[in-house]
């Protein structure tokens, strides 16, 4: 491919040096290049929204449309831009705290009316941007610098089940640091017509540092389920191994489809 | 606190304070309640009488009280009626038609002296209490003989009604064929007529019965006249979650949504409501939303958000007796000082509180034109008294409501920045879809072309741009009627208030023994402070009336202008003012 999409903006990137959310940026952008040059959809037409964290600032990076939410609010953010013109393909990136804490009912709900929007989590298992506090995904025991000096005594959510149990057409799992199938992820996510989740393993190199434990533990599923057994053993690890790619997909009407 | 040199508390508690001392005959306005248990269909009931009444050219109100319940508890539909503007529905009946024994003892209370019952049964007492004035009217009987469902008893009622107070049957079989349109229109016709004909046979024609008058007019509530203010500056999308005084804007936007163009969806919760309506009015849609007190106080963050990232929504908050979940199905103004400052952090927002159908079909198409103009939130504060009742009203002979629309962007000028600074504070406004365009909207402070900033300068500059546009909204607001002033303007007295308020008090005004002026807020912000100084100018005694503890309007007034209220009239036990009880209240005041 010769030609370059121009997405940069000329705003200072603030993340911390190293951090894994520019390889997260760096997989969108190519995801959003491919399909723009190869017609699948009209840059224009394509919104990206974010939530508030270090995630949140993917927006100031991105020179195209772009909505910046309230934290936890992503999903009726994206719900609504789509609501408002349908025409539009609608792509959110939100924290784990967004996600899976502030505003949890909104993405239960998302997935149940299979609203035809994507959403991309940036799963870093920890509140970073406010210092390091546990999040619904931090693994017991974390010590979370400013909340639990001792260890986070809660267990952690496993967000694929849940939105599997939620209702949505399509589920998956990334980890960042293999930027090209994470933008492959990306791109069949943003494809499937329905609700997209992709929960993507993004570790903070400042406050939980899992680079080196999941490098060697990540597997990559070939294709998806189109049942929940079928979605439920691509998602089971073998021995400590954390399978990736996308367990389970399925074609639903969608919201707008039934509201029209 | 501040202390009133009057401080007059209406309520429930003990002895009622000021009874009417007012010839009840001499009122000209004819008032029927009709009761019964949740679920009897007295709404439906008063609402076709309240109907037949407008298309019979009588001016009419209609209230509804009701109880937090879905079956039983005392329900009661009150209907009054003139030749003359009847602002609002008074107390003192002529005529009581109770579908149950206790409507007869919650209402004797309030029976004038002439006063008939219609009761489907009395208890021994009430029989020996109320003699000939009462006939017991076997609704149920009748119904069952025709075989038709107990529900429909309330046809029969209507009938009587129409007999006492000889109304055209014909008129009224057409309401109850179009009420009843493809179930049992026949058999509610066949039972209305049975009901006349027994009024007829024992001859119970009201003596001070009103003459029909002539050309008929609409009868609307205020949230459904709201509804259709919306519609008529081009709204495209209405969410909600249901909450009692709002939810019958919901229930007509899903009944009529779409063949007027306006899509419709509840959403799992209030904070779900307001972020997706911002996220539609970013993607370009004329957006509006509704919800009660506490509904409201679920939105505060994004409300924020929307004056921040300057996104236009139209908010309608409908205030219920508080605080928290409060009295849900009652009347109340005490949410003003709440809904002026909602939202964190210093933004530019419009409120305004209409008081009847008329003025919520007109602020709700020009909030949502100012909203968009300005590109900020308008809140249009309703509560249960206004979003409710019906009242013969005039919608479409409003001024035609413009369509909402933004400054447009000129790609000839540039790139597109979406908060491109402005001597107007007013940035070109465009959408995602727009080729060339990439629309950036956020909740951090930004820069122009919407890029998170934190330099302490430009801070102040943005905070300047979003305030650049109250000035101008504040000169354009200076062509609306922001304050209204009725009675005489050169009075020495003048009652002010704002919202529902507004119906007790012109009602009561023509009960009032001296002249009075009568000043209502209705824009309440921007406040034109020097409207509000030209209305009370000369006043020597100001007296606030409203429906909460603290006399809220009293103290914006006297923040804005330095005009404090002398007295205050305010009442706060979850019921609106009634008229002849209000009249005796001011009267005590200035005799």
């Amino acid at each position: 491919m010769t030609m370059e999409l121009q997405l940069e903006t000329n705003a200072h990137i603030t993340w911390c040096p190293g951090c894994t959310n520019a390889q997260l940026l760096v997989a969108f952008r190519e995801a959003l290049t491919e399909l723009v040059l190869g017609g699948t959809v009209a840059k224009e037409n394509v919104v990206a929204v974010a939530g508030i964290g270090c995630h949140g600032k993917i927006t100031d990076y991105l020179q195209m449309n772009t909505y910046t939410s309230l934290h936890g609010r992503v999903v009726p953010a994206l719900e609504g831009i789509k609501l408002g013109n349908p025409a539009l393909t609608v792509i959110g990136f939100e924290g784990d705290g967004d996600a899976y804490a502030e505003g949890i009912a909104h993405l239960i709900h998302a997935a149940r009316r299979n609203n035809d929007i994507n959403l991309f989590v940036h799963n870093n298992m920890v509140f970073a941007l406010t210092a390091s506090q546990a999040t619904p995904t931090s693994p017991k025991g974390f010590k979370g610098r400013s909340s639990a000096p001792e260890g986070n005594v809660e267990e952690p959510l496993d967000p694929l089940l849940l939105m599997l149990a939620a209702g949505a057409t399509f589920v998956a799992r990334t980890y960042v640091g293999d930027i090209a199938r994470t933008k492959e992820v990306m791109k069949a996510a943003i494809a499937h017509k329905g609700f997209s989740f992709v929960d993507i393993i993004q570790p903070c190199i400042t406050f939980l540092d899992t680079r080196d434990s999941y490098r060697s533990r990540i597997t990559w599923v070939e294709a998806p389920a189109a049942d929940f057994p079928g979605a439920l053993r691509l998602m089971a690890p073998t021995g400590d191994t954390v399978p990736c790619g996308v367990f389970y997909q399925v074609q639903r009407p969608t919201l707008d489809e039934m509201l029209s | 606190m501040y202390t009133y040199s009057v401080e007059i508390r209406i309520g429930s508690l003990g002895e009622k304070s000021f009874p009417n001392a007012i010839p009840q005959k001499a009122t000209g306005v004819f008032t029927v309640l009709i009761g019964g248990a949740a679920g009897d269909g007295v709404r439906e009931t008063g609402a076709s009488l309240a109907q037949l009444l407008a298309d019979l050219g009588f001016e009419v109100f209609m209230s509804f009280k009701y109880p937090t319940l879905i079956r039983g508890g005392h329900n009661y539909a009150r209907v009054s009626f003139s030749r003359e503007k009847v602002w609002n529905d008074h107390v003192e009946l002529d005529l009581l038609i109770a579908l149950n024994k206790e409507t007869v003892r919650l209402h004797t209370g309030e029976l004038k002296p002439d006063a008939l019952i219609l009761a489907e049964s009395l208890s021994a007492e009430d029989e020996a209490a109320l003699g000939s004035r009462a006939v017991r009217l076997p609704m149920a009987d009748m119904s069952k003989q025709a075989q038709a469902p107990a529900i429909m008893r309330n046809s029969v009622a209507l009938g009587a009604c129409c007999y006492v107070l000889d109304l055209p049957m014909e008129k009224m079989n057409t309401i109850l064929g179009t009420v009843f349109r493809g179930k049992g229109a026949q058999a509610n016709i066949a039972l209305a007529d049975l009901g006349f004909t027994f009024a007829s046979n024992a001859g119970l024609r009201h003596a001070n019965m009103l003459a029909t008058t002539g050309a008929g007019a609409e009868i609307s509530d205020g949230n459904t006249a709201f509804a259709r203010g919306l519609v008529a500056a081009g709204l495209n999308l209405y969410l909600a979650y249901p909450m009692t005084p709002s939810t019958s804007i919901l229930t007509y936007f899903a009944r009529t949504g779409r063949g007027a163009g306006v899509k419709v969806f509840q959403s799992e919760n209030e904070l779900a409501v307001i972020n997706m309506a911002l996220g539609a009015a970013y993607a370009g849609a004329r957006v509006a939303v509704g919800t009660a007190s506490g509904g409201f106080a679920l939105m505060q963050e994004a409300m924020s958000h929307a004056g921040m990232a300057e996104l236009p929504v139209v908010i309608a908050v409908s205030q219920r007796q508080g605080p928290a979940t409060g009295v849900p199905t009652h009347s109340s103004q005490a949410d003003l000082r709440f809904i002026l400052h909602a939202g964190h952090g210093e933004f530019l927002k419009l409120v305004v509180a209409p008081g009847d159908p008329e003025e919520a079909f007109q602020c709700a198409a020009q909030s949502l034109a100012l909203a968009w103009k300005y590109q900020t939130p308008a809140l249009v504060v309703l509560d249960k008294h206004v979003s409710e009742n019906m009242m013969t009203c005039r919608l479409n002979s409003a001024v035609a409501p413009r369509k909402a629309q933004a400054k447009a962007y000129d790609p000839a000028v540039g790139a597109y920045a979406r908060y491109a600074a402005a001597p107007d504070g007013v940035s070109p406004l465009t959408f995602p879809g727009t080729p060339g365009a990439d629309v950036k909207a956020t909740s951090y402070e930004h820069d122009e072309s919407g890029i998170a900033i934190e330099d302490a300068a430009l801070v102040q500059a943005m905070q300047e741009k979003r305030f650049a546009k109250r000035e101008a909204l504040l000169r354009e607001l200076g062509d609306y009627d922001t304050v209204k002033t009725y009675g005489d303007p050169a009075a020495e007295t003048a009652l002010v208030f704002w919202g529902s308020a507004k119906t007790a008090v012109l009602e009561a005004a023509k009960y009032i023994a001296k002249p009075v002026r009568l000043v209502q807020v209705l824009w309440l912000e921007p406040f034109d402070a020097e409207k509000v100084q030209l209305a009370l100018r000369g006043a020597r005694r100001i007296v606030n009336v409203e429906n909460n503890r603290t006399g809220q309007l009293a103290s914006l007034i006297r923040e804005r202008t330095g005009l404090a209220a002398t007295d205050s009239i305010v009442r706060y036990d979850s019921k609106p003012f009634t008229p002849l009880e209000l009249a005796g209240a001011v009267n005590s005041l200035i005799a």
